[in-house]
């Protein structure tokens, strides 16, 4: 007979004119892994809020059972002390503080008000043990990696007796191999009897590891799926989360990659931005062209990201050389408003981070790369340029009532449609596409991915770099690997498969290491 | 879901009430600022009984505001921009001083004013520069840049104490007015002032219709034609009083001229114009602005001198109202400067603020300064009070921005 740990029953949450949970029901079993899945805007981050006290008691109504106890959270502090402990999809951890540091902060080991390092570190190296992490605790933690990152905030969880772990998309800044490693972490401690519950957006993560998947949808319950029986194919949660068949996850464009060539990177060298002799770019030559969709992929750190950027105007990077053809002919650029003016467009993976004015409106984001062309003079034509933004509104169909709108109130999936209207806007031949899904749920990436096609189709060319394998063999025409800043392989997408390009990874490290 | 009531004909209107509630809860931040205003009004009308609201007074208080006004237009583009300049009170006296030792040296005033202005420049240049160049930060740059200015002003006051100013044009930017119309004696108040009164509420008049007409163009939402109607007769009542009770005593100083134009081409530099969007996108978030092509360090550089330039209009106008430089000018004026900029809805966090707003956080600042001094409180607790004022608008501010986002 299974314990069920935690029941929340009929919660309703509201705010201000919205109504962001609408009688929800979940239970969680002691012992087991619990997915909970839903487009944005679907309610999860509220119900989590919910569950770890962010919203206090009588906020919201409907109860909350942890351990067949009633709960009045009045704070995260009181949750915790139950052994519901929450990790965000952003990390929190204190990048110039020790791994030992961060994992006891806010619940350091002290002995009369002293802070006892013996005793932090180690307890610290136990836990580490736990999580599989071989790393001394008084490294830094902006010296490990993020995959690294992610197992120090499981071990601080850990590290609190944490009886119901929480994981807000963990997933969402790890390569796959980084990722699969937290994922065995987690059945490892199911092993061991923690509980947890998990959200993502990566259903194949989902199905890997979950027991049971309660799907949200526009702030309810739709149902729990048990998937310990049998596995659940994806197309069903999807069908779950978007309350229709989706029965192509990738759109088909009717191939029209042209022969002549819009973009050409010869020798591209570019050194690390702080550490001036670390090559992040070695010596890559790579092509794209007319109405082709070009995938690069490869493990975070491969410096995908920045070999786009630095062909952007050299934003990023030190001691930049090579050189780079546009239709043949050799471009000198030297600022991202060089590259802008030469029709290169670069999308950035951090939408919030470097891509949007979040306390700007729609309107001035998107014309912000290009305000000359809404401009006369130095005045800019208000009038035309509300109606460019209402163009880009309507075509990538952008949810919002009024361009008028500040972009930080708009949902993840329309804040990168926003970000792909304002560098579409920006007349590009050429388009630097740096994670053009990240964060986003399945339907508004279907959506992205048909922009994606429209574009290429007019007979312009995207540089596709993903995180995400099977997007890459979705979506493109021709796919170069990328590993410690060379090209280690070029495949077409027909002959590529996951197993092809992983391999090529795997053995392109393994030489690394024997040379 | 958020439900937006478009106002189309013959749809359910929104009870006038709801309305003014609605408008009042989404305003409240900007309604605050005026409510306050009213309320020191109101407090300093009584205790000084009537003293502070007499034409004379006001007049007084419109000269007293233009430093600081002048200093809060340019200070609320630096606060945008998520820098800070601790500098420019002393930046202005200093150069409130150079402008009063050229003249004291002969010069004419006509060359004095540009060459100050110039001045101005420079020392902004060169902050700027420390700034982005060197990337120093702001803090820094003019906290010591607030030291150096200070050892300047003692330097060129130190012979001579007090420089005393005689120049009649000079004088005139802080306590003369404008000159009426030749046929203006036949009345018995300012005529000039009165037609520009009239034609500032007839100019607000049209260019408010016309904002409606284009809003409605684009089917954005607008209030209700009796709340727009109230707002344009509330506003030209306003107007209208402060013209009589100009013209009525010797008509639209000089320095409200000034001030006015200073407000008018930075609003329509920050609200139409390229610069001025690049400006609010590097408040925002000055790495997207990078990335989208926006030269940042150029344009931290030109509001650090804009910023220079009007310390040294402030420098001057603060001279001409005194009619001479002192050893102490400009101390404390950065405090009223950012705390008029805060006061008047500029963001803590950056990225968002109108210099319109910031004037009539300058008008809070300087009229409890000027009904404190009418009470004869002393300058020491006034230093307490504007203190507190100032911190606890700043805490507003980020209460109701809190409470906007939840």
């Amino acid at each position: 007979m299974t314990k069920k740990l935690l029941e929340m029953r009929s919660i309703t949450k509201e705010f201000p004119g919205v109504k962001a949970l609408d009688n929800v029901n979940i239970t969680v079993n002691e012992g087991e892994i619990h997915a909970v899945v839903g487009e944005n805007g679907a309610g999860k981050s509220t119900l989590m809020n919910v569950l770890s006290g962010v919203y206090p008691y009588g906020s919201y109504s409907g109860d909350v059972f942890f351990d067949g106890q009633l709960c009045r959270h009045q704070g995260i502090k009181d949750s915790e002390r139950l052994g519901i402990v929450i990790i965000h999809q952003e990390l929190a951890l204190v990048p110039y503080l020790s791994i030992g540091e961060n994992m006891f902060l806010g619940n350091e080991q002290q002995r009369r008000g002293r802070i006892d390092w013996h005793k932090t570190h180690q307890k610290a190296e136990e836990y580490m043990r736990i999580v599989g992490l071989q790393e001394n605790p008084h490294t830094l933690v902006k010296d490990i990696s993020v995959g690294k990152q992610q197992l120090i905030e499981i071990a601080k969880a850990l590290a609190k007796n944490v009886r119901l772990l929480i994981l807000d998309e963990p997933t969402s800044s790890l390569n796959e191999s980084d990722s699969k490693n937290v994922l065995d972490l987690l059945l490892r401690l199911q092993e061991q009897g923690v509980t947890s519950i998990i959200i993502s957006h990566k259903l194949n993560e989902i199905s890997y590891c979950a027991d049971r998947i309660t799907i949200l949808r526009d702030g309810s319950t739709v149902e729990t799926l048990d998937n310990q029986s049998a596995e659940i194919p994806e197309e069903r949660i999807v069908k779950g989360m978007v309350g229709r068949e989706m029965t192509e996850r990738y759109p088909t464009r009717s191939r029209k990659v042209q022969d002549e060539i819009a973009l050409e990177v010869k020798d591209f060298t570019v050194y690390h931005e702080l550490f001036p002799d670390r090559k992040v770019v070695d010596n890559v030559s790579l092509k794209l062209h007319k109405g082709e969709v070009v995938g690069i992929y490869g493990l975070i750190g491969a410096g995908r990201s920045e070999l786009a950027l630095s062909i952007f105007g050299q934003a990023y990077g030190t001691k930049a050389s090579g050189k780079i053809y546009k239709d043949g002919v050799l471009l000198e650029l030297n600022s991202v408003p060089d590259a802008i003016r030469a029709n290169i467009a670069y999308v950035t993976e951090d939408r919030k981070g470097s891509g949007l004015i979040l306390s700007n409106s729609i309107v001035h984001n998107i014309t912000l790369p290009r305000m000359d062309f809404v401009s006369q003079g130095m005045r800019i034509d208000k009038d035309l340029e509300r109606k460019t933004a209402d163009h880009y509104r309507e075509s990538l169909d952008i949810k919002t009532p009024s361009v008028g709108q500040l972009v930080e109130n708009l949902s993840g999936g329309n804040q990168q449609k926003v970000l792909l209207g304002k560098w579409i806007f920006s007349q590009p031949d050429v388009l630097l596409l740096d994670e053009p899904t990240r964060g986003v749920d399945v339907g508004a990436k279907y959506e992205i991915y048909q922009i994606i096609n429209e574009l290429v189709e007019e007979g312009k060319s995207a540089l596709f770099i993903s995180s995400e394998l099977t997007e890459i063999l979705g979506m493109c025409d021709r796919i170069y690997v990328m590993n410690q800043g060379r090209i280690i392989g070029e495949f077409l997408a027909e002959e590529a498969t996951q197993e092809i390009i992983m391999n090529r990874i795997m053995q392109d490290s393994k030489g690394e290491i024997g040379a | 879901m958020r439900t937006e009531k478009v106002m189309g004909s013959g749809q359910k209107k929104e009870s006038l009430a709801a309305e003014v509630r609605s408008l009042f809860v989404s305003n409240i931040r900007d309604y605050a600022m005026y409510i306050a205003l009213a309320v020191i009004f109101l407090i300093f009308t009584i205790t000084t009984k009537g003293l502070f609201i007499s034409s004379r007074n006001l007049i007084n208080l419109v000269n007293q505001t233009g430093y600081v006004a002048v200093l809060a237009i340019g200070m609320t583009l630096i606060l945008i921009i998520k820098h800070i300049d601790l500098s420019i009170g002393f930046v202005a006296g200093f150069l409130g001083a150079v402008a009063a030792i050229l003249l004291s040296n002969g010069w004419n005033v006509w060359l004095v004013i540009p060459t100050v202005l110039a001045c101005g420049v420079l020392v902004g240049v060169y902050q700027g520069f420390l700034v982005t160049k060197i990337q120093v930060p702001a803090f820094v740059t003019t906290l010591a840049g607030m030291f150096m200015f200070r050892g300047l002003l003692s330097m060129v006051t130190a012979g001579t104490g007090t420089i005393i100013v005689r120049d009649r044009v000079f004088l005139q930017l802080s306590n003369g007015y404008i000159p009426d119309l030749p046929w203006g004696a036949n009345f018995d108040f300012h005529l000039l002032t009165m037609l520009v009164g009239i034609g500032l509420v007839a100019a607000m008049i049209f260019s408010q219709v016309r904002h409606r007409q284009s809003l409605i163009r684009y089917q954005f939402k607008t209030n209700s034609p009796t709340i727009f109607a109230v707002k344009q007769v509330a506003l030209s009542v306003i107007i209208m009083v402060i013209t009589w009770i100009m013209a009525s005593y010797r008509g639209i100083p000089w320095t409200a001229v000034i001030v006015t134009v200073v407000l008018l081409i930075y609003n329509f530099v920050l609200t139409k114009t390229r610069f001025g969007r690049h400006v609010y996108a590097i408040g925002g978030n000055a790495e997207a602005a990078e990335l989208s092509g926006i030269k940042v360090n150029r344009v931290t550089f030109l509001v650090f001198s804009s910023m220079g330039l009007m310390a040294a209009l402030a420098g001057m106008l603060y001279t001409s109202r005194l009619a001479s430089a002192t050893p102490t000018a400009g101390l404390g004026f950065e405090l009223d400067a950012i705390a008029s900029s805060y006061i008047g809805g500029v963001s803590v966090g950056g990225g968002v603020g109108r210099v319109t707003n910031t004037i009539i956080g300058a008008l809070v600042i300087m009229s409890l300064t000027n009904g404190m001094n009418l009470l004869g409180v002393d300058i020491s607790f006034q230093y307490v009070v504007k203190g507190a004022i100032f911190v606890l608008a700043v805490a507003f501010d980020i209460t109701t921005r809190k409470r906007a986002k939840a």
